[in-house]
């Protein structure tokens, strides 16, 4: 499991990842804050309210009890018996985040964000979304702290994901849908970029993924990383020791990060992030940036992308819509440079059978983008002992994809 | 000194202002851009801006989004605009020529062979529109390096710290960007922006130029008034756009609009104080 290690370093080195990202937001040579002059400042002055507020005990006792008490945490660790001891190899766990309010992960960062917005005195959110999911978790939060919320959505995925669509409506925000580009996730995000640069002063981004300009990778990380805090100390509780693997789907990254990042400094617990393999990686049509790609700059930081030669962003393609996405945040960027984590990848056979599966064996019908990392989690347990322990995160629930998986299965609903 | 600097040194000597249009390179079709830059070095444009195409232009309203992505759609690269560069260069040797764009595709091609690439066929300057002061440490060098001047923007929302760390690194000439928005957005408020222009130049000794919001002589005469040179954009984008099904009509209103803002320009009465 040796791999080159990045510059000035060497595999002597024991990296304390709790160091990173630096002042300016780096992960290495990954991260970092590449907008526009005219974004400077409201970044500058978003970088200082969370390092301000990031520590302080009044802002982090109301994060906890909104956590608690809105989105019902803590998440419960639950051992996939039967599904274990059918594949006959170590113990499965899931992480089960599809059990909180809105139904994923995503809710745990738009709290973190929308408490900071309310800090900051900006009356007005904006978000981007692509299945719709970090949008709904958005409307949501801005509907509960009585902000006004707009989501910038691709034309495309409006059209796909009309029930989110409607969702939004319903909490009170407005969706914009937007035209240009391919007309998806990445040109919801420019929209949204720009709509920011416009209206700075009254104006909070709430980003969805680990992904942007610093402070977004560093803050979103942050904010979902308590679900490798809760992970750890029911690890401890349940089975005595820390898990043996992790393993995480991976689009922008966000939930794989808050799994992985409490971990990061126990190199006895191997990290697996999962990427949407698509029609797979050797037909290019794929969504799998640490992969296939190579790095380079989008959305604000340096990282992997998906591009052609002349470092032109080309279009994804996976079944889970929350995974279509051209670019990784920057410390995955990083995790993998190193050789910290592991990047691999499940096509879209793969992970509609790993949905079948989880949902015939255990009664949980995870999301489409979670089942990327069932099924790695399946071949990786295959490969380990039965007294080992996998915990996989179950970041969503898939009750928004019954209509995609009845689709392509030939079922009309 | 290179052609830029000589370019403003006369200019400065004539008391006269520089007239920047800014065109995305093979837009409305890739075989137009060199008649289009000599045709608007006719019509009285001093520096020319040649914007690369990205398919990600954060910064870039609709019109020249929309202009990118036409010429994208054609073909545009960077190693073709730098083609368009250098048969530009064959005709025309003194004009300045100022890259404008994203970060993205310098890195794919790499930093150092950009650069080189740049000088050969004959760029005086490169604006990284998503590459603020922070992240700039090891691209300007490389730049300068090859006698490629590195253009920064300065925003209504940049303080004095950041007007005072962009003089260090900036040369040939800032960009102001008058409006808080993406490029093609409304009105401007000339008055303002004076202010703001005679703070930066309180700090900064490079030509200070401004851009968004330019759309007519009127509004290139009210800029021209505190600015040292105008830029133009989203409006010369839209002309092209308005009239690509005709080339000859395209170059013809092209040139007048230009021409309109060279004229006005020129009929400003100069203020000298000091």
């Amino acid at each position: 499991m040796t791999r080159p290690m990045p510059d000035g370093l060497t595999s002597g080195d024991n990296l304390d990842f709790n160091q990173f990202p630096d002042l300016r937001g780096h992960f290495g040579p990954y991260g970092g804050q590449f907008v526009a002059e005219t974004l400077m400042v409201a970044i500058q002055e978003l970088t200082a309210a969370y390092e301000r507020y990031r520590d302080d005990p009044e802002f982090q006792a109301e994060f906890q009890h909104d956590l608690t008490h809105f989105v019902g945490r803590p998440s419960p660790l639950y051992h996939a018996e039967r599904w274990s001891r059918k594949l006959g190899g170590a113990q499965i766990y899931l992480k089960r985040e599809d059990l909180n309010h809105t139904g994923a992960h995503k809710i745990n960062n738009t709290v973190g964000q929308a408490l900071l917005a309310k800090r900051m005195g900006k009356p007005r959110i904006i978000a981007e979304t692509g299945a719709g999911q970090h949008g709904v978790a958005t409307a949501t939060i801005a509907a509960r702290l009585g902000l006004e919320c707009v989501v910038y959505m691709g034309a495309e995925d409006v059209r796909r994901q009309s029930p989110n669509v409607y969702r939004m409506k319903l909490l009170g925000a407005t969706v914009v849908p937007v035209e240009s580009g391919s007309k998806t996730l990445k040109d919801a995000l420019n929209e949204a970029l720009r709509d920011w640069v416009a209206n700075v002063d009254d104006t909070f981004y709430i980003i969805g993924t680990v992904a942007g300009p610093h402070p977004y990778p560093m803050m979103v990380r942050d904010f979902n990383a308590v679900i490798g805090q809760e992970t750890r100390e029911q690890a401890l509780a349940v089975f005595g020791r820390l898990p043996d693997a992790l393993v995480a789907c991976v689009g922008g990254g966000s939930n794989a990060m808050g799994m992985f990042h409490p971990f990061l400094n126990d190199p006895e617990v191997a990290l697996y992030g999962v990427e949407a393999g698509g029609d797979g990686i050797h037909t290019g049509r794929h969504a799998a940036p640490l992969s296939a790609g190579r790095p380079g700059v989008l959305h604000g930081n340096r990282t992997y992308l998906m591009e052609t030669d002349d470092g032109q962003i080309i279009e994804t393609h996976s079944i889970s819509a929350g995974l279509d996405y051209p670019g990784v945040g920057p410390e995955h960027a990083w995790l993998k440079d190193c050789g910290r984590a592991f990047y691999v990848s499940a096509t879209d056979d793969e992970t509609l059978a790993a949905f079948h599966e989880l949902t015939r064996t255990e009664g949980i019908i995870p999301a489409l983008e979670t089942a990327h990392a069932l099924a790695y989690a399946a071949k990786l347990a295959v490969t380990m002992r039965s007294e080992q322990n996998i915990v996989v995160n179950l970041s969503g629930r898939g009750d928004k994809d019954i209509n995609t998986v009845a689709i392509r299965e030939g079922i009309t609903l | 000194m290179n052609r830029m600097d000589r370019r403003f040194k006369t200019l400065k000597e004539q008391h006269r202002k520089a007239l920047i249009p800014f065109v995305t390179a093979g837009f409305p079709h890739p075989e137009i851009t060199v008649p289009l830059m000599h045709q608007m070095v006719a019509a009285g444009a001093d520096v020319i801006e040649l914007g690369v195409p990205f398919s990600d232009p954060i910064a870039d309203g609709p019109a020249i989004q929309k202009a990118g992505e036409q010429a994208l759609a054609q073909g545009m690269d960077l190693g073709r605009v730098l083609a368009q560069v250098a048969e530009f260069r064959r005709d025309d040797a003194s004009t300045p020529l100022v890259l404008m764009g994203y970060m993205n595709p310098l890195e794919a091609m790499g930093h150092g062979r950009f650069a080189q690439r740049a000088q050969q066929a004959g760029v005086d300057g490169v604006l990284t529109v998503d590459v603020p002061l922070e992240e700039a440490r090891e691209l300007v060098p490389t730049l300068r390096h090859h006698g490629l001047h590195s253009i920064f923007l300065l925003a209504p929302t940049s303080n004095s710290e950041r007007i005072r760390r962009t003089a260090e690194v900036a040369s040939g000439y800032v960009y102001y960007v008058s409006l808080k928005g993406v490029t093609g957005s409304a009105a401007l408020n000339a008055q303002e922006v004076a202010e703001r222009v005679a703070l930066i130049k309180r700090q900064i000794s490079i030509p200070v130029g401004v851009g968004f919001g330019i759309r007519d002589a009127r509004s290139a005469a009210a800029i021209g008034a505190c600015a040292d040179a105008v830029i133009v954009g989203s409006a010369l984008i839209e002309c092209l756009a308005a009239h690509q099904a005709d080339p000859m009509q395209m170059l013809n209103h092209v040139a007048e609009l230009l021409g309109s803002m060279r004229q006005a320009l020129d009929k400003q009465p100069v203020m000298i104080k000091e």
